[in-house]
């Protein structure tokens, strides 16, 4: 349905500008697989601040913790990727869940500054680490074999592995939104959130559920650091670079709004896709140009509800 | 009354060596060298703790004391900001006595330290920056540029892959000075050897995913496809190249490569691109000994900047022990007469502008089967001379 959407949309954007559609489709697709990276840690924070009211400064350094334990895991312990994939955003919600209890929580009541001041420093000390001792020029990691070479599709050369990320993506994604939004656990966890009193009264373990909830939403971004390892450079500052970005992405969607962050995540990408068609100079800055005109017409984002 | 008379002595001597009454000898009776560096950024590796290590190697081989004086050693972050690393440089001018700045690794820091280190007039041992501006439109006579400049990587990588019928050029292009800078001087290069660009885009410093600029370089039709990045930036935009089989059907030529980007690559992806680089630690007896101490205190292969500033260093010092003096016009004399001559500096002089004119490598990256260890990573394809490689001097940089 979005795909169909952003195709008719390409359609007409190429009668507009008189372009070759097909160099455009290639555009869109790129588009929607960077966004779909977005998405994944876009969500990540959402779910966070959502539920939690937590500003996760720290989800950009998770993201890196994500390849670079996927490279650890590799070249110490011979760890493949697949494995990897299961097994690095396990480690990464248990340390999450660990900074949860007892880094976090102890601040869990004071102003929203105070954990945003907490989890960005925490982010500078891993990212500092890293660089003393991995050093700042990236590790490589390979592209797992089953997922090498690539489809030619009408319009432009799609490797395998990028469709591999769009598809586990949007899977996780969706899925963690069907969870939230239409199942019983989901129920609990939002109205947990939303009245902590009421629902432990009726028995249910709240502070357990909120851990557990910050885990989760780290893991994601120990997911796409995985996913991100063998297409982007495994470096220290590969978090840093990204985090400023999905913050104004989940500030467009509208802060907590779990739906509109994948949304967000996804059409972001495409808008910097075409930024970087048309006028690359502009792309690190249109998606805040972006953010501007959003907070300016509707302050509580494209998703958000009226506070 | 003999007390007052030891205080006045003391203030005598104060003032004497304050105000640089001797003319000759050692100001302070300490040569402080003062290393700037990028320490935990993006240009960490290429020079950072290592150009430190590399000043450290120098000054111990070559003694610890110069005309009886000791060489002491003070060093720094500029974290790549220009107005951090100047406001440095002043502060260890004016109140910590220190004669001469190295290091010195991104171009716009360069180009503020420079300023303030000519306006007093001190020394500025350039290492790794890639500008060829300090010899050129922002020449001084207290400048020193040694490795390799934008010039000498195209004239090293471009030239010869024209000549050889790649006439149709794109570029990838980091979105700041020095990608302009590089851009601009291999399209020169490329236009006065026959050739053409036929499309450029500039992405941003710190791009993390270049499958867009990479389909549009796919679709420019183009023979060659120019790096012309640095760093992080040419290593994911080489790793998406291949990724989208770029590398396959178009070449890739890495404009700048150091070989810490090189180590940082999958040999599959790398293997074949050709690159001019100032220094290669596998190319004779002489650099792999130097290497082997260097990489036994630092851990890595020295870059081309780190192994420069151990020769920039040692040939600063023997230029103070022949002039008698740390003065900075008397040292810069000495420096230009004396032809530098090390493991890294091959056939070498230093121009009156400040270049140091050296014999540069085209290498080429070596694919995976023929690497007999994990730092074994680049051919040494051709030794391309110093005048061939560097830009002529500007008469108006001609400082005697």
């Amino acid at each position: 349905m979005t795909c169909q959407t952003f195709a008719s949309l390409g359609d007409v954007m190429a009668t507009i500008f008189g372009l070759n559609l097909f160099a455009l489709s290639g555009q869109l697709l790129v588009g929607l697989i960077n966004g779909s990276f977005y998405a994944l840690l876009s969500l990540g924070l959402a779910i966070i601040f959502g539920l939690l009211k937590i500003i996760n400064f720290a989800q950009g350094a998770m993201y890196m913790l994500g390849a670079f334990f996927a490279w650890m895991a590799l070249n110490y312990m011979g760890i493949n990727y697949w494995w990897a994939l299961i097994l690095v955003p396990i480690a990464i919600g248990l340390l999450a869940i660990l900074m949860e209890r007892f880094l976090v929580r102890p601040i869990a009541n004071e102003d929203h500054l105070y954990s945003l001041l907490l989890t960005f420093g925490i982010a500078l000390v891993l990212q500092g680490a890293f660089t003393h001792i991995y050093g700042s020029s990236g590790l490589p990691y390979q592209i797992p074999a089953e997922l090498k070479g690539g489809t030619k599709l009408p319009f432009m050369y799609l490797p395998n592995y990028r469709a591999w990320i769009i598809v586990s993506s949007l899977v996780v994604c969706f899925s963690t939104w069907w969870v939230i939004e239409k199942t019983k656990l989901g129920a609990y966890l939002r109205a947990g959130t939303e009245n902590p009193q009421l629902m432990q009264g009726f028995g249910i373990n709240v502070p357990l559920i909120t851990t557990l909830t910050f885990g989760f939403g780290v893991a994601l971004a120990g997911f796409a650091g995985v996913l991100a390892a063998p297409v982007y450079s495994v470096s220290p500052d590969m978090g840093s670079n990204i985090l400023i970005v999905v913050f104004a992405i989940v500030v467009i969607g509208g802060m907590g709004s779990i739906g509109g962050a994948i949304l967000t995540g996804l059409m972001m990408g495409v808008v910097e896709g075409l930024t970087k068609f048309f006028y690359p100079e502009a792309s690190t800055t249109v998606i805040f140009l972006f953010m501007v005109i959003v907070l300016l017409v509707k302050p509580a984002g494209l998703f958000g509800k009226e506070a | 009354m003999k007390a007052m008379k030891k205080t006045l002595l003391a203030v005598a001597m104060t003032v004497a060596a304050t105000t640089g009454v001797q003319a000759a000898g050692i100001s302070d009776d300490v040569v402080k060298i003062g290393v700037l560096v990028d320490m935990g950024g993006v240009y960490a590796d290429i020079c950072g703790q290592g150009c430190v290590t590399a000043v450290e190697m120098a000054v111990e081989d070559f003694g610890g004391t110069v005309l009886g004086k000791p060489i002491e050693i003070v060093s720094a972050d500029d974290q790549n900001k220009p107005d951090v690393g100047s406001a440095k440089v002043r502060q260890w001018i004016e109140s910590e006595d220190v004669d001469v700045v190295t290091g010195l690794v991104a171009s716009s820091v360069t180009g503020a330290a420079t300023k303030v280190l000519t306006d007093a007039k001190k020394i500025a041992l350039i290492s790794t920056s890639a500008s060829n501006a300090f010899t050129t439109k922002a020449c001084s006579p207290y400048n020193v540029h040694w490795t390799y400049n934008v010039a000498a990587l195209a004239n090293g990588t471009v030239k010869p892959m024209v000549a050889a019928g790649k006439k149709k050029w794109f570029f990838i292009t980091a979105d700041y000075a020095f990608g302009h800078a590089l851009e601009g001087i291999a399209t020169k290069v490329i236009e006065e050897s026959g050739g053409e660009v036929v499309g450029a885009v500039r992405a941003p410093f710190g791009t993390t995913d270049f499958s867009s600029y990479v389909l549009q370089a796919q679709a420019s039709g183009a023979d060659v496809v120019g790096l012309a990045n640095a760093g992080g930036d040419f290593v994911n935009s080489l790793k998406t190249a291949a990724e989208f089989g770029l590398t396959e059907t178009t070449d890739v030529a890495g404009l700048l490569v150091f070989t810490n980007n090189a180590l940082a690559l999958d040999p599959a992806i790398a293997a074949g691109m050709k690159a001019t680089s100032g220094f290669y630690w596998d190319m004779d007896d002489q650099t792999r000994e130097w290497s082997a101490r260097f990489k036994a205190r630092h851990g890595v292969i020295p870059s081309m900047g780190q192994a420069g500033q151990y020769s920039m260093t040692m040939h600063y010092l023997n230029a103070i022990k022949a002039a008698g003096t740390d003065e900075s016009d008397a040292v810069m004399k000495k420096m230009k007469e004396t032809k530098p001559d090390d493991f890294f500096a091959r056939n070498a002089t230093l121009r009156n502008d400040g270049r140091m004119v050296h014999d540069m490598l085209l290498v080429s990256i070596k694919d995976a089967a023929s690497r007999a260890s994990s730092d074994d990573i680049y051919n040494i394809e051709a030794v391309i001379p110093g005048d061939v490689a560097f830009n002529p001097m500007l008469p108006e940089c001609d400082f005697k």
